[in-house]
């Protein structure tokens, strides 16, 4: 959130290498330019990005500020937030020694652009970009494979291209797909983030064109932000209904920003009725609970915020103690601060793994 | 007398056998229409009449359906459950109609085949009034036809609409709501305007089943939002068949984002945690946590609150096994609440 920073404090107790595993770098249009054709510059320039919803430029559900960004995060020198890398390492990367971030770009990435060869295009600079104007001038910072997930055959391509590039530390896909994620549509390109080695981060938003609910189009963007994991969790539903983790035993998922205290409650839903159904899908040899803990990871940001504190850390056990990582979500308004975001009440070695050990193994950083 | 034989069962599931038996109820162009048409039914896929979701097999009678005649839901639920009171919610698929008159003259046929055939048929019953929510106006005169009728204690609508039922345009529904002291109650189902999901049509029945959370979560959010209970401080909400678990950790994710952003809302003037604790109740059918008691011992105590939570059986939805209607490791003192008196205080027409 929009807090005061007292510097010298937090410097001093900066001790532990915090991995943040959700930083939004800020790229333009132009930023993208020297990585794509010209004829992909023109289709950008007379018919603009089409991304399944009616405004040339904005939000349907406008943010609560510009560009959802903390008011502190522009960079004095000019330029959008989070992107003036001599700032960010200022106001997130030395401040809190965060020893390895990984890059969510948001947009423009083309993901969920209406043309797939435009959205090809858009993903490939946005990787080039990532390389170029981040990790090659500082290396803590971690790229993304944007993929553009609704065409399976670019994306595949795209994942082959970065093979071996350990700058790149997972393939990211945005949680408003146009399709269940669990789809066959979309089964190569988990093919190939597991040929790859690298997990799938799966960023809440994004623009699906469906409604953000099943009852219709909310109002409000507190709407739209509260019920982004309950549209995850259709997702999450169709991974594991669909028997996508029998087929690839090793695919890992990383939901970044869905938060985590729907997991539990989903899990004994699905048990439940599988338990009388299971003549339904008998592709599956276990009980879907046992893949949702085997196969996801969450990140923290937006921590939930339990009325009382235990009953978080009870959520947090069932969830698993090596399943949840650290993040900040810099540079946007909801902003967790490393030095508060975990419940105080956690041991030393709970808080190592958060902070850093769960996403150095999963994303086999060091 | 023990909480058992006094115990209000806030769902349950009176079956219409076929559209034959509507008939009776439609004036003459909608008795026509059905025939000329040739409209033989009206269920739906939320429950696919065949799944063991739909009914648990041994309560099954000849025609593969459960919950058709009243002695066998009385028998069931007021005898052997020893409920007092049971409310019926019949699910026929009349939110799913597009058009609006035909809406309108189903659902008046709908309530008055409950009324006739079940209501007069046993004095421990009660029913829910089916709405076209197709029509606000419609929706409001069936509200002012049948609240004359103290047995209906209820107002039904279907968890997936075409718009979140927070839109200022139910809120004369809400208003005819508050005014005959009926809650609102939200049951699991669809009216198909959109995907199941969020995200597109899953492939698996149970995908579906699951999906019904998210509907819940919305509806929830949307009425908060919107602003309903500024304006019609009376009004409670009852969510039919959502399973329970899941309410805190959502309520954790709104209260917080709300605090955050809540310039956007400002008639939402305190967490919408505690104004879902006033205004909300939920039946504990199906409860969603593992047949561990102290499982669930937890996942209650996360509801911080002991007048949340009504009895209900969902009968004859196969959600438990045997006579076990309310989970294992509900703390005893708060089994007599969830019976008796929170259905009490939530249902005002029960004092008649």
């Amino acid at each position: 959130m929009n807090m005061e920073v007292r510097q010298p404090e937090r410097s001093a107790k900066a001790r532990v290498g915090i991995v943040d595993c959700d930083i939004h770098p800020k790229n333009s249009l132009d930023d993208l330019r020297p990585y794509l054709s010209n004829r992909a510059w023109a289709t950008l320039q007379t018919y603009g990005q089409r991304q399944r919803h009616g405004y040339v430029k904005g939000y349907p559900y406008p943010k609560s500020q510009p560009l959802a960004c903390r008011r502190d995060a522009w960079p004095p020198g000019g330029g959008l937030p989070a992107s003036d890398l001599d700032f960010m390492r200022e106001q997130l990367l030395d401040l809190y020694g965060i020893e390895y971030g990984v890059m969510n770009p948001l947009s423009p990435s083309g993901q969920g652009n209406q043309n797939d060869e435009l959205s090809a295009a858009m993903a490939f600079a946005t990787n080039e970009y990532q390389l170029e104007n981040w990790n090659r001038r500082e290396p803590r910072l971690k790229a993304s494979v944007v993929v553009p997930y609704e065409d399976a055959e670019a994306s595949v391509k795209e994942i082959r291209r970065r093979a071996g590039d350990r700058r790149f530390a997972h393939v990211l896909f945005l949680s408003r797909t146009s399709e269940l994620l669990g789809k066959k549509r979309y089964w190569p390109i988990f093919e190939a983030a597991v040929e790859s080695g690298r997990p799938v981060g799966v960023h809440v938003f994004g623009s699906s064109g469906r409604p953000m609910s099943n009852t219709g189009w909310p109002s409000f963007y507190l709407e739209e932000i509260t019920e982004h994991s309950a549209s995850l969790a259709a997702s999450v539903t169709s991974l594991i209904i669909e028997g996508v983790f029998e087929r690839w035993p090793e695919l890992k998922i990383v939901l970044i920003e869905a938060g985590f205290g729907w997991m539990p409650s989903l899990g004994w839903r699905l048990d439940q009725n599988w338990k009388r159904m299971k003549d339904e899908v008998p592709h599956l040899r276990r009980a879907p609970s046992e893949y949702l803990r085997e196969h996801f990871w969450v990140s923290t940001q937006p921590m939930e915020e339990a009325e009382t504190p235990e009953h978080l850390i009870e959520i947090m056990d069932w969830v698993g103690w090596d399943k949840i990582m650290f993040a900040s979500d810099y540079p946007h308004w909801d902003f967790d601060d490393p030095f508060t975001a975990l419940p105080p009440s956690l041991s030393e070695e709970r808080r190592n793994q958060i902070y850093s050990g769960n996403a150095k193994a999963i994303y086999r950083f060091d | 007398m023990s909480a058992e034989s006094r115990a209000i069962d806030c769902d349950v599931h009176p079956t219409v056998p076929n559209v034959k038996a509507l008939l009776p109820y439609l004036d003459d162009y909608w008795r026509d229409t059905v025939q000329e048409r040739g409209i033989d039914s009206l269920e739906t896929v939320t429950y696919p009449p065949n799944a063991p979701l739909t009914s648990r097999p041994e309560w099954r009678g000849k025609n593969g359906r459960a919950a058709t005649e009243v002695a066998q839901l009385a028998g069931q639920v007021c005898d052997s459950w020893q409920a007092s009171i049971a409310i019926c919610n019949c699910l026929y698929g009349v939110g799913l109609l597009f058009a609006e008159d035909m809406a309108n003259a189903f659902a008046r046929a709908v309530n008055d085949w409950v009324a006739r055939e079940w209501l007069d048929r046993d004095p421990r019953l009660r029913a829910s009034i089916v709405i076209p929510t197709q029509n606000t106006e419609y929706a409001v005169d069936e509200i002012e036809r049948c609240a004359k009728d103290k047995r209906f204690v209820q107002i039904l609508v279907l968890a997936m609409q075409e718009v979140p039922l927070g839109r200022r345009q139910f809120w004369p529904i809400y208003a005819a709501a508050e005014r005959h002291s009926l809650p609102l109650g939200i049951h699991a189902g669809s009216t198909y305007r959109h995907s199941i999901t969020s995200l597109g049509w899953p492939s698996y029945f149970i995908e579906d089943y699951a999906a019904h959370t998210q509907a819940f979560q919305s509806q929830v959010a949307s009425l908060v939002c919107e602003g309903v209970f500024a304006k019609y401080p009376g009004l409670k909400v009852v969510l039919l068949e959502s399973g329970v678990t899941w309410l805190p950790g959502f309520l954790w994710r709104f209260a917080k984002f709300w605090r955050g952003v809540r310039a956007e809302v400002p008639w939402v003037d305190r967490s919408p945690a505690d104004i879902v604790r006033d205004h909300f109740r939920l039946t504990i059918q199906p409860f969603d946590a593992p047949a561990d008691p102290n499982q669930v011992e937890r996942a209650i105590d996360h509801l911080r609150s002991d007048g949340i939570l009504l009895y209900a059986s969902d009968f004859p939805h196969w959600q438990f096994d045997g006579d076990e209607t309310m989970p294992a490791g509900i703390p005893q003192a708060l089994r007599h609440k969830i019976m008796v008196e929170n259905p009490l205080a939530t249902y005002a027409r029960l004092a008649f």
